[in-house]
């Protein structure tokens, strides 16, 4: 079966296996995101240009792998169990895991339905945002770009990515004496 | 011990009554209220509802050490649990109840099979009415889930909804503006809800027709169970069908999807397999019913395998109309009651497959 890229539902074409601590982590990743991560470099190459990278020290010997800093889990792991380890992960791994959940939910992306009272606020700003983010897209497109400048600001004054807001939530908890270590 | 005498796993609970002693119903599960049929009873012998939540600020069950477990436990038992809880609320630690006990509450739907055989710390608090329960480290922090007999989802959602909000005033739930409530199971985040129906469809098996339930679920994103949901296979003709997508759309259609177009659906397939049945030749039909009557009236041993198979049988002699003698409410009630650790209760015999405990068990029923 067809192995997907790690943080896409795209076919994965690089594949990575690292060992530390004797420890193996694989990493399978679609070009896109190879190129991201620094595992290959877009446009011609080949061993030639590898070797030369190498030699530049711009190709690095080792990779540390990615792991939640609060429960330690890697998304590996994750898969593995088929169990995120604390909700920190689903911020960790934003990209990763929500990935996986459109596929496992026939597409669907975002929450819709109850929520927290404690979260009302954030599931205001999120609404807020997405529909700037759809307002901006809009504008670009139609090449309105005064407008976009505008919109573009206002996104900025709600504080960027909607993971963002989350962390509010887990700095809150952090305060209040919660019971992580 | 039974689970009552088990007792409270500490912290007192702000409305338990865990030391009440009072033992649990043996005739109460799928059906409360034998004068009031509950609605389709005649294909559904059941509704659940289920909440997955987790508290913020603590690692999930997979990843908790035991005292974080055990600090859990203890929140959820300081909190109010309302709607249904208001009339008494039991808890049981589940780690320190006997194994029997454990199987018992299984059998009863209000703890999940990977909750008996867990280790680690946790507790269930039943309602005394026994429709609602609260998991306290199952996969999930916290799984609240609601039965009632027939199909009965959009009641047992306001319920369900009412108890969620309640629960809130006390325990902080972790919640992602995008991914909605999350799970330790990527795939259950959002909502956090599975519904599900009990299905009992003998008709739609016996013309094999069974493939057009399976095709339906298939095409409607729907899991299909055994008997005691997840991970357990189909007893005599039940099976239950359960939501997959729980992110992306509301409780409230979700619910009213399910409710209104899904196991109607189910429903409108199994009774006109029987419609079909009885036209072709109710002398074959009826010879399946009463044959099944009279090895349960007669027989000396009787496996589970073999109880439920003859029961469904009569359950779709009494829901047609064909059987009179025995009411849906007794069929329905030894279901449950032919099952290990309730006929162990029952009976005294050992807990294990007595085949001569269950089949006196039930001839003396059905005398």
């Amino acid at each position: 079966m067809q192995r997907l890229c790690d943080c896409c539902s795209n076919p994965a074409t690089v594949h990575e296996t690292l060992v530390e601590n004797g420890v193996k982590t694989e990493v399978h990743l679609c070009a896109e995101h190879a190129v991201e991560r620094g595992l290959i470099v877009p446009g011609p190459h080949g061993p030639a240009l590898v070797v030369a990278k190498l030699l530049q020290g711009q190709v690095p010997a080792r990779r540390a792998v990615k792991t939640c800093p609060t429960c330690g889990s890697s998304m590996q792991a994750i898969r593995e169990a088929g169990l995120a380890g604390c909700p920190l992960c689903y911020r960790h791994f934003d990209e990763e895991l929500g990935a996986l959940i459109t596929r496992a939910q026939g597409g669907a992306s975002v929450h819709v339905g109850r929520h927290p009272a404690h979260a009302a606020e954030l599931v205001d700003r999120a609404a807020l945002r997405n529909k700037l983010a759809r307002e901006l897209r809009e504008a670009v497109s139609r090449e309105e770009y005064e407008r976009a400048a505008k919109i573009r600001d206002r996104l900025q004054a709600l504080g960027g990515q909607a993971s963002d807001a989350f962390a509010e939530i887990d700095t809150s908890a952090a305060e209040e004496g919660g019971a992580l270590p | 011990m039974t689970p009552s005498e088990s007792g409270s796993t500490g912290g007192g609970p702000a409305n338990s009554t865990p030391s009440s002693g009072a033992p649990l119903h043996t005739s109460r599960l799928v059906r409360i209220d034998d004068t009031q049929p509950p609605p389709d009873a005649d294909c559904v012998l059941s509704s659940r509802i289920r909440l997955a939540r987790n508290l913020l600020g603590f690692h999930f069950v997979n990843k908790a050490s035991p005292p974080m477990l055990a600090d859990v436990v203890h929140r959820v038992q300081s909190a109010r649990l309302g709607g249904p809880f208001t009339g008494g609320v039991r808890w049981v630690n589940v780690q320190a109840t006997a194994a029997g006990d454990r199987l018992l509450l299984f059998e009863r739907n209000l703890i999940s099979r990977p909750f008996v055989e867990a280790q680690h710390p946790r507790g269930v608090a039943i309602s005394s009415d026994e429709t609602a329960s609260v998991m306290v480290n199952e996969e999930d922090h916290l799984r609240l889930q609601m039965l009632a007999p027939g199909l009965q989802l959009v009641p047992l959602a306001e319920r369900m909804f009412a108890l969620d909000a309640e629960l809130e005033h006390a325990l902080e739930f972790a919640f992602h503006p995008r991914f909605g409530y999350l799970t330790a199971c990527p795939t259950n985040v959002g909502t956090g809800m599975r519904i599900s129906a009990m299905l009992h469809l003998p008709a739609l098996r016996l013309l094999e027709e069974l493939d057009k339930v399976q095709r339906a679920a298939k095409d409607l994103h729907l899991a299909v169970r055994g008997f005691h949901g997840e991970g357990t296979d189909a007893l005599g003709d039940f099976f239950q069908v359960s939501n997959q997508v729980t992110l992306g759309r509301s409780e409230h259609d979700i619910v009213e999807e399910f409710s209104s177009v899904i196991v109607p659906r189910f429903i409108a397939y199994e009774r006109a397999a029987r419609k079909a049945l009885l036209e072709r030749d109710a002398a074959s039909l009826d010879d399946r019913i009463y044959r099944a009557l009279g090895i349960l009236r007669t027989c000396r041993l009787l496996t589970l395998d073999e109880a439920i198979k003859f029961l469904s049988r009569l359950r779709l002699g009494a829901s047609t109309g064909r059987l009179t003698e025995v009411p849906l409410a007794l069929i329905d009630r030894l279901l449950l009651e032919v099952q290990p650790a309730h006929l162990s209760r029952a009976t005294g015999c050992e807990l294990g497959e007595d085949r001569a405990a269950r089949a006196e068990f039930v001839r003396r029923s059905l005398r």
